[in-house]
């Protein structure tokens, strides 16, 4: 359901200038029609996960391509097609790296055979009070401001929300982020900025224990680096129009992205962006791409990519059964720019194709219902609308037709802690996870633990048998001589990083992340989980379904 | 590099890319001048490439007619015939890379390839010629050759599902990088004449079977007297033979080329659109580290076979020292 910005015009041929703003689905298919007229494509602009999408929608394909930017879309038509039984290519790039792969029900592994690189988890504590590398930042800004900022304000999370005058005040429980009636939006933001680089900052280094070691922090007040109210500064504020997506570095004149701005500056387009966000028509914030370390795609290595998906489409649809997986790498390896592997058969131990059960260390007397469907069943399961059964007793379900009753008893059962359930789940507990929409099922085998290492195992669950990628580990298999190695492990490439390779050093192959994007789907992942609030990219992939062709664009790399 | 800085527009719309080979490589790409020959399937995916990217201008030079072929193989081509009558494929081409990037200048140049003078090519500062017969492209080459400026050089041809890239980029230095280390590299490239004058048995031994079949096919048709890919399935047992002579001339075991290869590419003279889509890909991004010097280049021909997957570079020059 992504719609046309300028910034997608480098490298999508089917988009004009004229086209911006208009659904990605129905213009592409407007431009295919235009030098194709007589094929059927029916464009869709809307969210792959909707319900309407379901098992018997996807039976009607032959093959389904993906051109998706983010884990969790991959995932659920991962199981949306080995449920209907139809092949699925998925795709993805970054920078000049790509990969593409085929996926047949019993013949070749699925999406989620193969570990995904193990989501980086940061400790709360770093990233509130001793963050030290860019990364914390991100993590910080994301999952922590932008959440109390935009997402559901009811959600907890570990930004300090309260303020020093609420302390005196009567209605100490006050969150700086309400926005009382008589303020302005400048001074709504000047109050967030003085809370979270100022007071917050000053919390932080009244603990001088920490400090001791450290640099310390200087809090920050917006009166000291921009004395003037912004309004009497900004004198092309007019500059936006409504059809533009509401830019704060437009309305303050800013022009060039590339730019390092100043503290200055910073804290002018963040009081900006913090007006325009609130105040502009545009209200879909799960559309506004977010900071991240982003691997661009490139229009060369998407036509590379969109030309291999074709060559597999169409051995799907020949029922040729040599499919193969292709990397697009940017440094040779054996002379190979291009470099086919042959695919690997399903990991008989996944979860998802093979349907093998899991097993969760958790402490029942202590992890409530709701701890269970958000850090497992959802973040980790990737379910979309889960229904839990301990036997045959429902624990939870999720769905548009239930009983008022039933709603309530849900919603209760969510704060009970595991063993005080209903049915009480304990250590030998066998629960049954479903989600109808996926037709996927898990049985999770309940282990009890008492104690959890807060630093490592910050979500005080440990699921095993869950395909979670090892930390990175050195493998040094050699690959057998000329040809495509049959083993990912064996091929040699760099870090996706700084997209450079170390000649002669073997490592994994990292997987072309998603889309665009690499922060879509590993930056979702390296945030603290536990603490996740929504996955902001959730809603925007296109569902594209095209007769003959698919969707270029976009990558996930996943790992291996 | 100093230079002019990018406009506002240039900057808005080129962002992600910049951010992945830079604003310097940018405004170099912004300044070049590339011409194209021969508006097939392959060139079209990379005019279309380039002209997103944001390169100065670009040439097109081709008076062939619209053909039923390039009407089902090439998505720059207007479905309506009436559009497309009076036009050349060069022309027709224009009219739709104007709309894809209105920052590239996109014109066309009537006239016959090979009459062009050197002076012609020194307006450009690369030149990719497709679907041409082996004395052209050793005309065009050499041409390139004699400017004092260095003329980037590429020849790029799809048969079946196969295609081959040539890259000449005479004299050229770059950075490499690998993680934290920076090498200055020079590369010296060999003619088009030079590379396949190579002898066949000084060459390394998996050198890609395609490269070997592709000699075989040019050498045949120019033989023959025939245009490019003007060859069909009752030419394969001259074609054969003909691979017997060359083999036994170059001490080659005939094994290097396989029959059934050459079989392919005698009968499938028409473009594979993916696979137009896969060469296109990588001939831009050729073209853009040239243009940019981000990157390495690759040295000096390129190959893909859609029956076994694999993009293989080889290096076919002279393994004397290099100058």
């Amino acid at each position: 359901m992504d719609t046309i910005e300028v910034s997608n015009l480098n490298r999508q041929f089917l988009f004009r200038q004229s086209h911006v703003g208009q659904s990605k689905a129905k213009v592409a298919r407007d431009a295919v029609l235009r030098f194709r007229p007589h094929i059927s494509i029916t464009p869709y602009h809307a969210n792959v996960k909707d319900s309407n999408f379901n098992v018997n929608f996807f039976k009607q394909f032959n093959v389904v391509l993906n051109g998706l930017d983010n884990l969790d879309a991959r995932r659920h038509v991962n199981r949306l097609c080995l449920a209907a039984e139809v092949p699925l290519v998925e795709s993805g790039t970054t920078g000049f790296l790509g990969q593409v792969t085929v996926h047949v029900k019993g013949k070749t592994e699925c999406y989620e055979c193969q570990p995904k690189p193990a989501p980086k988890t940061y400790p709360v504590c770093t990233i509130t009070s001793t963050p030290s590398k860019f990364v914390h930042c991100i993590v910080w800004a994301k999952d922590l401001l932008f959440a109390k900022l935009f997402g559901d304000k009811n959600q907890e999370n570990d930004l300090n929300v309260r303020s020093n005058d609420s302390c005196s005040s009567s209605e100490n429980k006050n969150n700086v982020f309400e926005r009382s009636d008589d303020e302005d939006w400048e001074q709504y933001g000047r109050r967030i900025y003085d809370h979270v680089f100022g007071y917050n900052i000053e919390l932080a280094l009244s603990d001088e224990e920490t400090w001791k070691n450290r640099t310390k922090p200087r809090p920050m007040y917006s009166r000291d680096v921009l004395p003037d109210k912004m309004t009497q500064q900004n004198g092309n504020a007019d500059k936006t129009d409504d059809l533009s997506p509401a830019s704060a570095m437009a309305s303050l004149g800013l022009k060039n992205p590339q730019d390092i701005w100043c503290l200055m500056e910073n804290t002018r387009v963040f009081l900006e962006a913090l007006k325009l966000f609130f105040t502009s028509r545009k209200k879909e914030i799960g559309n506004l791409s977010i900071a991240g370390n982003i691997v661009h795609a490139v229009a060369t290595t998407n036509a590379i990519v969109a030309g291999l998906i074709v060559i597999e489409a169409i051995k799907v649809l020949k029922k040729d059964g040599c499919y193969r997986m292709t990397y697009c790498l940017e440094h040779p390896s054996k002379k190979m720019l291009l470099m086919p592997v042959e695919p690997f058969e399903p990991n008989k131990s996944c979860c998802v194709c093979s349907q093998t059960p899991l097993s969760l260390e958790i402490n029942t007397h202590r992890s409530k219902l709701r701890d269970f469907v958000e850090k497992i069943v959802k973040a980790k399961l990737g379910m979309n609308s889960p229904l839990i059964m301990c036997g045959l007793a429902l624990l939870y379900e999720v769905g548009d037709d239930l009983e008022k009753d039933m709603i309530e008893n849900y919603t209760a059962n969510l704060e009970k802690v595991l063993s005080e359930l209903p049915s009480p789940v304990t250590g030998g507990t066998m629960l049954t996870v479903e989600d109808l929409q996926q037709e996927f099922t898990c049985n999770i085998y309940i282990k009890h633990r008492e104690e959890f290492d807060e630093e490592k195992e910050p979500d005080e669950m440990v699921l095993s048998g869950w395909t979670q990628a090892p930390p990175e580990k050195k493998d040094d298999k050699t690959s057998n001589g000329n040809g495509a190695s049959t083993s990912k492990k064996d091929i040699e490439v760099k870090e996706i990083s700084d997209g450079t390779a170390s000649p002669g050093k073997k490592r994994k192959l990292p997987e072309f992340s998603e889309g665009c994007t690499l922060d879509q789907s590993n930056d979702a992942d390296e945030t603290m989980n536990h603490k996740k609030i929504q996955k902001l990219d959730d809603d925007d992939d296109d569902l594209v379904m095209l007769d003959h062709w698919g969707k270029d664009t976009s990558k996930k790399q996943r790992s291996q | 590099m100093v230079g002019e800085e990018l406009t506002e527009q240039e900057t808005a719309l080129y962002d992600r890319q910049i951010r992945v080979w830079g604003a310097d490589a940018q405004r170099r790409l912004s300044k070049s001048h590339i011409l194209v020959y021969g508006m097939k399937g392959t060139i079209t995916e990379f005019c279309k490439n380039i002209v997103l990217a944001g390169v100065g201008s670009l040439t097109l030079v081709d008076d062939r007619a619209v053909t039923e072929e390039a009407l089902s193989a090439n998505f720059l081509m207007p479905p309506d015939e009436n559009v497309c009558s009076g036009k050349t494929l060069a022309e027709l081409c224009r009219d739709s890379l104007n709309e894809f990037n209105p920052m590239v200048r996109v014109s066309v140049e009537k006239g016959d390839l090979t009459s062009f003078g050197v002076e012609f090519f020194d307006k450009f500062d690369v030149v990719v010629i497709s679907f041409c017969s082996l004395a052209t492209k050793k005309m065009i080459n050499e041409r390139c050759r004699k400017l004092s400026k260095r003329v980037s050089f590429y020849t790029v041809d799809c048969r079946d599902c196969c295609g081959e890239i040539f890259v000449d980029l005479q004299k050229y230095n770059y950075a490499m990088k690998r993680l934290d280390e920076t090498t200055e590299c020079e590369l010296q490239y060999p003619s088009f004449q030079e590379a396949i004058s190579v002898p066949w048995r000084s060459l390394p031994r998996k050198v890609s079977k395609l490269y070997f079949a592709m000699r075989v096919i040019e050498r045949f048709e120019e033989a023959e007297g025939r245009k490019p890919g003007e060859i069909c399935i009752e030419d394969l047992p001259a074609v054969l033979k003909l691979k017997k002579e060359i083999c036994e001339a170059q001490s080659l075991n005939e094994s290097h080329i396989p029959n059934a290869l050459l079989e392919r590419l005698v009968t499938g003279t028409r473009e594979f659109p993916p696979v137009c889509a896969i060469i296109g890909g990588i001939l831009g991004q050729e073209v853009i580290k040239a243009i940019s010097g981000k990157g390495d280049p690759l040295k000096n021909f390129f190959f893909f076979d859609s029956v076994d997957g694999k993009g293989i570079i080889e290096d076919i020059s002279d393994p004397t020292p290099k100058g």
